[in-house]
């Protein structure tokens, strides 16, 4: 029997793990898919938001701010890649200046720091590359962008070090409340799991896993982002967060650098129907395209090395659900963008309803926290050598676009929630993010991850389950037997 | 530190091989090979077809022994190898140049060299370079990269296969895999001629009845975890989907041969001037870049169709690297140049090596290679001249962009040419 457990570990369910781990609770992290942020905390604009953006009355409007901060903290507390950049949201005509200066007000009701209404001039002084058709600009400071999936990793990492279970690969189907717990049931599972608090924080799919114990009381409407990434050839577009002014859609298309110095430009907003559909489509990328080169005309797509699309959990309500929604039992849910921003408040605001309703919330005598990666690339020259005499697998170049040593493939192999897959792979130690996308990589990395944990090169996958690479041997010669 | 070397030779393919052997027949004794794989030889390892060699040694040959004749080459040359080594920069000097470069065993180093030979190869365009629709599942896979799991890890990546792009090992892949007992559904080409070798079209397609499809890309590409099905879709001329075209395939596996880009990162970060029509660095005749003692040769320079051109080009580098290094000796080294030929590609022309030539410099034969930008079924003329004189010309019955052409010209006749521009066109 668990104390507690938690359905998603996306970068809401991995937070609330991580705030949870330092209370003498058992703690189980369910995920459907094979490994930590597999849903919309993979794919989307990867920006930390200042906070001007959500309405003071709205939870997000509440979070942000606080989420932000918390943020940056985490960033430098467990090594996750982060760069804070200030962002810009640039107006063109008269109508968008006048939403400048809403999102100044609320920014100021929310908490932001050192917000900026600056005109056209100097927005391009700051950024020359903005189009000479931007008559106003709002500067924050405080945004910036950040590795998303390292960033839930990171958390689910520090977690599981100090006890939490992660249960990959199990796809909550049934919840039954039975008096002082809940039985979780999933096709992988014998037996149900018993918990006596449950935390739903199951991202798109927060409805339904949210009608398996209680009435329904919200709808998720999946929305879907499209996105370009461009190659670091492109050299420096912007040094800041680019926004076009916000629209009925959302925050509308962005242009970010990435912590890895390559452009991320997207998101468009389209509702779908199927919640799993991250296929990216010829209109989507052609409006991205088109208002992106709007607000920065010398914009080369074609140095594009993938796209891809997330599926946000957004709401009719436009608004976080987070509640007490039955028994026990506690919604994160309808977390749509800043949620990533938010999730470290997320989570503390969820800690805080979880005690009110009686979760004890004893410190653990001893919480391990903390983590360090070494990363080849940001060890100076001079102490590269030696290094290498030390941990001969740094020298050992396996990624060539990113600079991605055996070492790096080697540590993310041994850190408390290993990768499975070449994508998972990927995720924690960059390899394939460049402009060959796993071309030359892909068959090392296979046959790495197929040799450390002593499994055959057909059952690798490529990324979730079930996406194998490999589909058998090839034919064999007499020789070969 | 060291002395430094004569020639450090970055990419042990069959370029970087080629220079560094012939450096060595040229006169200079301390070369340095650099390569990042685990063994010589390069992408040829896993072109396991053959089809390697007819000009060069005027017999037919496998990938793997094209790259053990070259290597057997090595035996008693004295030439240094260095296998898993990655060379991590350039950095060029006024004498002598840099290389920083990292292996397991050996460690974080930079080494001094007189000249550098680059001759990194060249990569896959992949998927996002084209933007296809779809979902991002697995199966989706460069044709090399495919290559390499088949011919060289012995793993099959799928059973029912459609290739997008009629590139070479497009071609050479649908055929391969159809070998295994995949089933190869088509190829799919957006341009309304291939980018292959006519004769990879007979042996690798029509052969074993596999369409190609002409002026159609695949426009969507279904299925969650694995790939299921894409739809194809004819193109109009200025290459956009037609509506109601659509076909759809039941496949498992999209291989793509999109186009090889050459592998200048390196190149392009030592701040040596680069040709965007080829995606190569510009060279002089000697195939020097715009820096001083630095020679680049094979894919790394231009993509070509045959690795006998890669090899025939790579000598050319490493001799003339060793003319430099053994000239400078002799102190009779590069006076400066007295004329500077830019030499551009105009009607009908895609790109053409060298760029540029030094009058005074130039063997007794000079070869410029190129591409023609559309393929023509009628004879037509290709003429090299300076706007009022030929320099060379000569007549094809019909040309195509997916071979590599080339055009040779006197020295004599180069020295007459006025003017600071020479013209490769295509006329009736």
């Amino acid at each position: 029997m668990y104390d507690l457990a938690i359905i998603g570990a996306g970068v809401v369910g991995c937070a609330l793990a991580y705030e949870l781990s330092s209370r003498d609770l058992s703690l189980v992290l369910i995920e459907k898919e094979n490994d930590v942020a597999m849903g919309a905390s993979r794919a989307n604009t990867a920006i930390i938001h200042a906070g001007f953006d959500p309405a003071p009355e709205t939870l997000m409007g509440q979070l942000n701010v606080e989420g932000m901060r918390r943020c940056y903290d985490l960033c430098e507390e467990l090594d996750v890649e982060h760069r804070k950049t200030g962002s810009l949201v640039v107006a063109f005509d008269q109508e968008q200046q006048r939403t400048l200066d809403v999102l100044y007000r609320q920014g100021i009701v929310n908490g932001c720091q050192g917000l900026e209404i600056i005109d056209g001039a100097e927005a391009r002084r700051r950024e020359p590359n903005l189009s000479p058709e931007i008559i106003a600009a709002l500067w924050a400071p405080e945004a910036g962008v950040i590795n998303p999936w390292e960033f839930a990793l990171a958390m689910a990492e520090v977690a599981v070090r100090n006890g939490v279970v992660f249960m990959p690969n199990t796809e909550v189907v049934g919840l039954e409340w039975r008096g002082d717990h809940y039985q979780i049931t999933a096709p992988s599972l014998t037996e149900p799991i018993r918990s006596r608090y449950l935390v739903n924080a199951a991202g798109v799919n927060s409805d339904l896993i949210h009608e398996m114990a209680a009435e329904p009381a919200f709808q998720i409407t999946p929305t879907r982002g499209e996105y370009y990434l461009l190659d670091r050839t492109v050299g420096t577009l912007v040094q800041s967060i680019i926004f076009h002014s916000p629209t009925e859609q959302g925050k509308g298309v962005t242009v970010s650098p990435t912590i890895h110095n390559n452009f991320l430009i997207g998101p468009n907003s389209e509702v779908i129907e199927d919640r799993a559909d991250t296929g990216v489509t010829r209109s989507g990328l052609s409006h991205i395209g088109e208002v992106a080169l709007r607000m920065v005309p010398s914009l080369d797509l074609r140095s594009n090395i993938r796209n891809f699309a997330g599926v946000r959990a957004n709401s009719p309500e436009n608004d976080f659900y987070i509640k007490m929604s039955a028994a026990n039992f506690l919604d994160l849910a309808a977390i749509k963008s800043p949620g990533l921003t938010c999730a470290p408040a997320i989570a503390r605001l969820g800690a805080d309803l979880l005690e009110k309703t009686g979760l004890p919330m004893k410190k653990k005598t001893h919480w391990q926290g903390g983590r360090r990666v070494i990363r080849f690339k940001e060890i100076p020259e001079e102490k590269r050598a030696a290094f290498i005499r030390d941990n001969p697998l740094y020298g050992r170049v396996i990624c060539r676009c990113e600079t991605i040593t055996e070492g790096e493939i080697m540590a993310a192999m041994q850190r408390e929630i290993p990768p499975v897959s070449i994508d998972g792979v990927k995720r924690r130690a960059g390899t394939g993010m460049g402009r060959c996308q796993g071309g030359f990589c892909g068959p090392r990395i296979l046959e790495i991850l197929a040799r450390e944990t002593k499994r055959s090169p057909l059952s690798i996958e490529e990324d979730g389950s079930g996406s194998l690479i490999l589909t058998s041997e090839t034919k064999k010669g007499c020789d070969r037997g | 530190m060291a002395d430094p070397y004569q020639m450090l030779v970055i990419g042990g393919g069959p370029a970087g091989l080629g220079a560094a052997i012939s450096a060595k027949e040229n006169g200079l004794s301390r070369i340095l090979v650099v390569e990042r794989d685990l063994e010589l030889g390069g992408i040829l390892n896993q072109c396991v077809h053959n089809g390697f060699g007819l000009h060069y040694f005027g017999e037919e040959l496998t990938g793997p022994e094209y790259a053990g004749r070259m290597t057997g080459r090595l035996e008693g040359s004295g030439i240094e190898i260095l296998c898993d080594t990655m060379v991590l920069s350039i950095h060029p000097g006024q004498d002598v140049h840099r290389v920083c470069l990292m292996s397991a065993c050996s460690g974080y180093r930079c080494l001094d060299t007189e000249t550098i030979v680059l001759a990194m190869g060249c990569r896959e365009r992949t998927r996002g370079a084209i933007g296809i629709p779809g979902t991002r599942a697995a199966g989706i896979l460069t044709a090399g990269t495919a290559q390499r799991y088949v011919n060289m890890e012995g793993y099959m990546v799928g059973k029912r296969v459609i290739v997008l792009g009629s590139g070479d090992i497009g071609l050479i892949m649908a055929r391969r895999m159809t070998l295994e007992g995949a089933k190869v559904l088509a190829c799919v080409e957006i341009m309304p001629f291939s980018g292959g070798l006519a004769r990879n079209i007979v042996q690798c397609l029509d052969d074993y009845g596999i369409p190609l499809l002409l002026s159609h890309t695949i426009t969507e590409i279904g299925g969650r975890s694995r790939v299921e099905r894409v739809t194809v879709q004819q193109v109009d001329a200025s290459l956009q989907p037609v509506e109601g075209t659509e076909r759809y395939f039941d496949v498992d596996t999209v291989l793509l041969s999109v186009g090889l880009i050459p592998e200048n990162e390196l190149t392009r970060e030592a701040g040596i001037a680069m040709d965007p029509r080829t995606g190569g660095p510009l060279v002089f005749e000697n195939k020097e870049t715009s820096i001083r003692g630095i020679f680049a040769c094979g894919n790394v320079l231009q993509v070509h169709d045959l690795v006998d051109y890669v090899t025939e080009e790579s000598e050319e580098a490493g001799k003339a690297a060793a003319a430099y290094v053994l000239g400078k000796a002799t102190a009779a080294f590069a006076p400066p140049a007295d004329r500077i030929i830019d030499v551009t590609p105009g009607k009908g022309i895609a790109c053409v090596i060298p760029q540029k030539i030094r009058l005074d410099r130039l063997e007794e034969k000079i070869r410029f290679f190129f591409r023609v930008s559309e393929p023509s079924k009628t004879p037509k003329r290709v003429m090299l001249g300076d706007g009022e004189r030929v320099a060379a010309s000569f007549r094809r019955p019909w040309m195509a962009p997916g071979e590599m052409e080339h055009i040779k010209v006197d020295r004599s006749t180069l020295q007459e040419m006025q003017g600071e521009i020479l013209l490769l066109t295509i006329e009736d």
